[in-house]
């Protein structure tokens, strides 16, 4: 009702996004104190391509955790999509339609998994365990040990064209998808509701909300999105291997936790997924700079995780007792 | 007269800024029952809690055996042998009818279960309650009086001394709840002392040897049953003048607008039917069990009926979901507040608008503004205490986030709104506030359906008094002719 | 006597465990119809020493998802075990194998511990914290080893062939296999913490009433868990003769699946020891049979993701029964 109220709120809000700011800040400038090449304008936009495909799809990943629901079968459906592009390339289809069918083959899976989900009532963790040994597996059983090489030229606009001046189009098309999953959540019905759904489904269903028809898109989206970041991917390795985006689901489950959102549901913000996605996509590109191999970076962001879901609930139980207010137990 | 078993003396306990329990005083003798009578709200289920241990009290005395005690936990209650039947089932589904009654402490030998034995034992008890349930069985499998005879074997197996019954016969047929006074007969019997709380004046009357009457928080009245009379009881139980408290303005009754017929969804309730009209607020009362919230959920959508109709103005309808009850017009105020209700992590504003959202928003896009509006609105109206709109339900008391809930589904503008308990655990002053305003949209021309337990309310409240008992209407009574008597007649077997 | 066997009979009709036992046996007689390896003794020995590796950790598993956790470090706390074992043996070669084995497993087992502090200490959601902890002890196996890999030539013999020595035709892993089932399946079933796990995962506030701690059981859980991982990064590092970083990598969802083929629910308070079992090995069939019906080996994968996908589906299916009312398929 006043500005002093306004203030707490926003202050609330951000608290996570400002510590996670802090967090780039820093690790930003140890960057640049390890390498004096880092804060070259190029180097940035190289590390871009460290963040890029998989910030892409822990967009809709977010939104599906605020949901209180869960996908790790989203580097199998990359895997499945870019076989299926693969495919497409090796009997000759233009560069569009490839870019249709990986997306398509996404959407498909995404939405396989909305039938488990919704329909046949299974945990959504629990089916997609399933179904990512299937999509992964169907990809190992299409392609064997081969790889798949024969994409066309055009074809690698994707993953390795710039838009304009130093930015790629794979960041471009990942600041424009932030920016509309951003307002999708932030700014619509509809990601209003699923914020409801996140934090009580029961009374988000006695209010009306289609809780059942959400989760459903909100898989396919996710699978979407996957096939998207395949295109990207596959672009821009100009091949496909069975082993493509091996261990990324749990990157990007990484990363949407990272950025504030609660496991159980009902809380996160875009940003904080976008400030998360920068922080492990610098932390990647820096240490790659450093000669650091990549599995010693996973050591950071796994204590990272850890920490940084740990904090408030340590900083919740200090201040309690140091209010020393007793507990009761509730009507 | 023999020393009391269990006594309390001036137990008192607050929640927050509402007093659950003012001055309670009871006496348990050992190898009789006593009965705790009350509307909701009257502090039972606080005066159960205090004895089990899930409660500390604020303040008062509790003496077993002439000795001060203190209940600092469940297992301190049943080590000090008070042992509890629930209405929601404290049990194991997943675990075998014997290993639920032997939870606590399972027979050992050499430092292992001894399992055929806690099988003998458990068959043994079972026995003694003439049971032919198979210890074998996982709980899951059993009725919802098997497991109350579980839960009595519970108590057996701890050697409980007393044994408290929380409206133990509610969703039991006629000859279950026989089986299970029997029962009760037998634990008197064997010089156990009974706390027995029902609403079922037939059974009280039937098994009870004493009473003790709540009221507002406070014992109003103890004694013998034989020498009191179900006129004496019911007097005591609602108590206070009723006029003066829950005023409904008169106002003009409109034409119908909901009409149920023959409605059925067994075995939940059968053969409903009834009809509210504008400005009309129907009551529904009846005890627990009797099918009343079953019925407006499935005017809601949330369950299907096997058979019957239902018309809103004219118009044949068969919600699906909530989201066609509230399309065509129905809202519903449900009575788990917390579960189904409020949405306690998301702000006030967001609360009440999130039925409403399309309408308030523009093109898909939230307009914060417009829902800050109606938000404060209905701050104002029903007079919700809190800080601002952005303000976390969580943070509110029980009374204004009801309030808030309400605002909610005032704000979908709907032809009939459900409330069902409106007022559960909300202090006096609150709910005068929200009687008012329901009485307001009654004459705005609102069709209102009024489930509730509390008998004043429903005086005070209703046009028309719709009585149900074990999933079927009993009574229409009018206002004019309406008394409390008459209504708990109605709803009990008495 | 006949009152007996009549509930025996009517008991084992509704039990899940026996259809899956049903099911395992028709697969092995139809694989046995079709091909001569699943006749032979020894071979049937040979997929059962194949599948023990996998049965050791599915227990494992199987006490975290019945507590109501999961426990997705497991297959990086395997690797992290076996390569600090491997380098150790590389180093100091004259440290008898059996000391190597409990080092492993004492390993293992605090690292299993860390993971339940933090869930039962701090509380935090099973899931979340064993993504930190799997990859840190990923990154941990590579720091240890410095990205080298320990292979056969740098072990020494004893240290590699311990668990194949055979006794009655089994070889040791496969009696270790048996003696764990045998174990735990007693220790769930005699003994009163055994019970109270539970419990604690059927309904935690039930089980508070009794004064049990579900947070606790949980760390016990992954305690037991993670000491298993620990013995079988031992296994796992002597049964393929290497130690490399990637060891076990994405085992973890095997795990998971032959819990949840094996009845193992995701809610808590549900799984036996027998249906892990059973799960097990009707994965392990599955696996072996492959190879010999001529589908490749990247078929396999595709293959056990179906079967799994099919047997949460039915999973689902039978919890789904109990569930009539639209509110209460929210509650879960």
């Amino acid at each position: 009702m006043n500005a002093n109220a306004w203030g707490q709120r926003l202050r609330r809000l951000l608290r996570w996004e400002s510590l996670l700011l802090l967090v780039l800040v820093a690790v930003t400038a140890g960057n640049a104190l390890l390498s004096p090449y880092f804060l070259d304008a190029t180097t940035l936009s190289d590390a871009s391509f460290n963040f890029t495909e998989k910030a892409l799809i822990a967009l809709p990943m977010a939104l599906l955790i605020i949901a209180r629901e869960i996908d790790v079968s989203v580097a199998a459906i990359v895997a499945l999509a870019s076989v299926a592009m693969g495919f497409g390339a090796a009997a000759g289809w233009p560069t569009p339609l490839l870019a249709l069918t990986g997306v398509a083959t996404g959407g498909l899976a995404g939405a396989v998994n909305g039938l488990l989900v919704t329909t046949l009532r299974v945990p959504s963790i629990v089916a997609t365990i399933g179904t990512m040994s299937l999509f992964r597996g169907i990809a190992y059983g299409i392609l064997g040990d081969r790889v798949l090489k024969d994409y066309p030229a055009g074809f690698g606009v994707f993953g390795q064209g710039y838009a304009f001046a130093l930015v790629s189009n794979e960041l471009l098309l990942f600041v424009l998808a932030a920016l509309a999953v951003g307002v999708l959540l932030h700014a619509t019905t509809a990601g209003r509701r699923i914020y409801a759904i996140g934090a009580n489904p029961t009374a988000a269903l006695m209010s009306g909300v289609a809780v059942d028809r959400y989760r459903r898109w909100l898989f396919i989206a996710t699978g979407l999105a996957s096939g998207c970041a395949s295109v990207l991917l596959t672009s821009r390795l100009a091949s496909t291997r069975p082993t493509i985006a091996q261990g990324w689901e749990l990157e990007v489950i990484s990363m949407v936790i990272l950025g504030g959102v609660s496991v159980a549901g009902g809380v996160g913000t875009i940003l904080g997924v976008v400030l998360a996605a920068a922080i492990l996509g610098f932390v990647t590109f820096g240490l790659g700079l450093q000669n650091i191999p990549g599995i010693v970076l996973s050591i950071f962001v796994g204590a990272l995780l850890i920490v940084v879901v740990a904090l408030p609930i340590v900083g919740a139980r200090w201040r309690a007792r140091r209010a020393q207010r007793p507990t009761s137990a509730g009507a | 007269m023999t020393a009391p078993l269990l006594q309390l003396r001036g137990v008192a306990k607050s929640f927050g800024g509402v007093r659950a329990l003012e001055s309670a005083t009871l006496e348990l003798q050992a190898g009789a029952a006593t009965a705790l009578i009350g509307e909701n709200g009257a502090g039972k289920s606080t005066l159960v809690k205090i004895l089990t241990g899930v409660y500390r009290p604020d303040a008062g005395h509790i003496d077993i055996d002439g000795r001060a005690a203190t209940i600092r936990s469940p297992q301190d209650a049943e080590r000090l042998g008070i042992s509890v039947i629930h209405q929601e089932s404290v049990v194991f589904d997943e675990l075998t009818v014997a290993e639920n009654i032997y939870a606590a402490s399972p027979p050992r030998r050499g430092g292992r279960i001894d399992w055929p034995r806690l099988r003998r034992d458990a068959a043994e008890l079972l026995g003694r309650l003439e049971s032919d349930i198979d210890p074998r069985a996982p709980l899951g499998d059993l009725s919802v009086a098997g497991k109350h005879l579980v839960q009595i074997a519970r108590a057996l197996a701890i050697r409980a001394r007393i044994v408290v019954m929380d409206e133990p016969t509610a969703a039991l047929s006629h000859r279950e709840a026989d089986e299970l006074l029997a029962i009760v007969r037998r634990l008197k019997q064997e010089g156990r002392a009974i706390l027995y709380i029902s609403h079922r004046f037939e059974e009280i009357m039937d098994i009870a040897d004493h009473y003790m009457v709540l009221r507002d928080g406070a014992t109003v009245g103890a004694g013998q049953v034989r020498d009191t009379s179900l006129d004496a009881l019911i007097q005591l139980m609602a108590g206070r003048p009723v006029a003066q408290i829950f005023p409904k303005l008169e106002c003009a009754i409109g034409a119908e607008v909901l009409r149920v017929e023959g409605l059925s969804a067994v075995p939940e309730f059968r053969e409903i039917s009834f009809s509210v009209r504008r400005g009309e607020i129907l009551g529904v009362y009846g005890l627990v069990g009797a099918g009343r919230s079953e019925v407006m959920q499935t005017l809601f959508g949330l369950q299907r009926p096997d058979t019957g109709t239902i018309t809103l103005d004219g118009r044949a309808l068969a919600p699906a979901s909530p989201r066609a009850a509230i399309a065509a017009g129905i809202a519903c105020v449900p009575e788990d507040r917390q579960r189904q209700g409020a949405i306690l992590g998301r702000s006030i504003r967001d609360n009440i608008a999130l039925p409403s959202l399309a309408r308030l928003a523009r093109g898909g896009f939230t307009r914060t503004a417009r829902e800050r509006g109606a938000a404060e609105r209905w701050i104002g109206q029903l007079q919700i205490r809190c800080r601002d709109a952005e303000q976390s339900v969580q943070e509110l008391s029980g009374g204004n986030q009801q309030k808030v809930v309400l605002a909610r589904w005032l704000e979908t503008r709907p032809r009939v709104l459900i409330v069902d308990e409106p007022t559960k655990g909300i202090d006096v002053g609150a709910k005068a506030a929200v009687h008012r305003t329901l009485g307001e949209l009654a004459a705005q021309g609102l069709a209102i359906i009024m489930v509730s337990s509390e008998l004043p309310e429903i005086l005070g409240m209703s046009d028309r008094i719709l009585v149900m008992r074990r999933g079927r209407t009993r009574a229409l009574i009018e206002r004019i002719h309406a008394s409390a008597e008459q209504v708990l007649r109605a709803a009990t077997d008495a | 006597m006949s009152r007996g066997m009549h509930d025996l009979l009517r008991r084992l009709r509704h039990s899940r465990d026996a259809g899956l036992a049903l099911l395992t046996a028709l697969l092995l007689l139809a694989l046995a119809a079709r091909f001569s390896a699943f006749r032979d003794v020894a071979s049937l020995a040979g997929l059962f020493d194949d599948t023990a590796i996998l049965i050791l950790l599915a227990l494992g598993q199987m006490l975290v998802i019945v507590t109501r956790g999961i426990d997705l470090s497991v297959a990086a706390n395997v690797a992290l075990s076996g390569m600090a074992v491997a380098l150790l043996n590389h180093a100091h070669p004259a440290l008898p194998a059996p000391l190597l084995v409990l080092l492993a497993t004492l390993l293992g087992l605090l690292l299993g511990l860390c993971n339940g502090l933090l869930v039962w200490r701090l509380g935090m959601p099973p899931i979340v914290v064993t993504l930190g902890t799997m990859a840190i002890f990923r990154g941990a196996v590579y720091l240890l080893s410095g990205g080298a890999w320990v292979t056969s030539d740098k072990m020494t013999p004893a240290f590699q062939s311990l668990m194949r020595h055979t006794a009655l035709g089994l070889t040791l892993l496969s009696w270790l296999a048996l003696l764990a089932v045998a174990m735990l399946a007693l220790w769930l079933h005699y003994a009163r913490t055994g019970r109270r796990l539970y419990m604690a995962g059927g309904n935690p506030s039930a089980a508070a009433y009794l004064g049990i701690e579900a947070g606790r059981m949980q760390c016990l859980a992954f305690t037991v868990s993670g000491a298993l991982a620990g013995l079988c990064g031992y296994l796992w590092v002597t049964r393929y003769a290497v130690a490399y970083t990637d060891v076990a990598q994405g085992f973890e969802l095997q795990v998971i699946a032959a819990c949840v083929i094996g009845g193992v629910s995701v809610a808590g308070g549900v799984g036996t020891v027998a249906g892990v079992l059973l799960g097990c090995l009707f994965l392990g069939l599955i696996r072996n049979a492959l190879p010999l019906a001529g589908i490749s080996p990247f078929w396999q994968m595709a293959v056990s993701g179906a079967v799994i996908t099919v047997a949460v589906v039915l999973n689902a299916r039978r919890g789904a029964q109990r569930r009539r009312h639209i509110l209460e398929a929210d509650a879960a």
